[in-house]
């Protein structure tokens, strides 16, 4: 039977590779896919969570944030087509008008 | 049996989200994420989430990562392949990895949540009957307030992807 820890295990790791994927990588599509990643492995963690506890409230947060996600997707992917279209380009070392 | 399943889909989630973070061309990377996301649907199964494996299978795997790969490609981003990553972006990268891995471990190892044994009542998390009574009778506000976040997310695509005019 696999334990509760074995699930945490795979479901942080997943949560740190997508947060060393967020600040390795300068591509902000690359990036975006990794705040994903990152969403994911909390949905894992919940739902280990839940099974484990014996309640639903896990799997119905589990529901909320897919919905969120969702909506959150396509919103700033349109940030990034409007930046693109604007600037020419998705790599974060050029998008650097704030910092003067 | 479910043991050597989940050590399979474990594998197969951590090494598409490896090649997620490591892959040069942006649209095998969404592919590795699909491939990550059809994993965690299968570690759902497991989990006996059947409800949510469906829903991870086709909003994630399904309409966010088309929406994914349809942007990748509209955009056509130039290959960036001969700019290496600094040695200060590795060691940085390396060290907030090293850091959320201890921070977690070390939380794990104090709660000891070793031999907890699967407690799931009958009849809750599986079935979807269940699911869509708690959704409307305790989470009705959160469920009203996620559609209006919809409805608002909807009307936000809109105005930014409008054609702005420059005067």
């Amino acid at each position: 039977m696999i334990s509760l820890e074995q699930y945490i295990v795979v479901s942080s790791l997943l949560f740190a590779i997508g947060f060393f994927g967020v600040l390795f990588r300068k591509n902000t599509l690359v990036i975006y896919m990794c705040l994903e990643l990152m969403l994911n492995a909390a949905n894992l963690a919940l739902i280990a969570f839940s099974r484990y506890h014996g309640g639903m409230g896990g799997n119905l947060f589990v529901f909320f944030t897919i919905t969120v996600a969702a909506a959150e997707v396509a919103v700033g992917l349109a940030i990034i087509v409007a930046l693109f279209r604007k600037r020419q380009t998705v790599e974060v070392g050029e998008l650097n008008e704030l910092k003067n | 049996m479910t043991d050597v399943f989940f050590y399979i889909f474990a594998t197969a989630a951590l090494a598409g989200a490896l090649g997620v973070v490591f892959s040069r061309n942006t649209v095998s990377g969404a592919m590795c994420l699909i491939g990550t996301f059809l994993s965690m649907a299968s570690l759902f199964v497991l989990l006996e989430a059947y409800f949510l494996a469906v829903i991870q299978v086709l909003v994630y795997a399904g309409a966010v990562m088309v929406l994914f790969l349809f942007i990748i490609m509209l955009l056509d981003v130039k290959e960036t392949a001969a700019k290496k990553a600094s040695i200060y972006t590795w060691a940085a990268s390396l060290i907030g990895f090293g850091i959320l891995i201890t921070g977690v471990f070390a939380i794990s190892a104090a709660v000891s949540i070793k031999n907890k044994a699967p407690t799931m009542p009958e009849a809750s998390g599986t079935s979807l009957k269940a699911f869509g009574y708690e959704l409307f009778t305790t989470y009705l506000l959160p469920m009203q307030v996620t559609g209006f976040l919809l409805l608002i997310a909807m009307i936000g695509v809109i105005v930014l992807s409008k054609k702005v005019n420059t005067e």
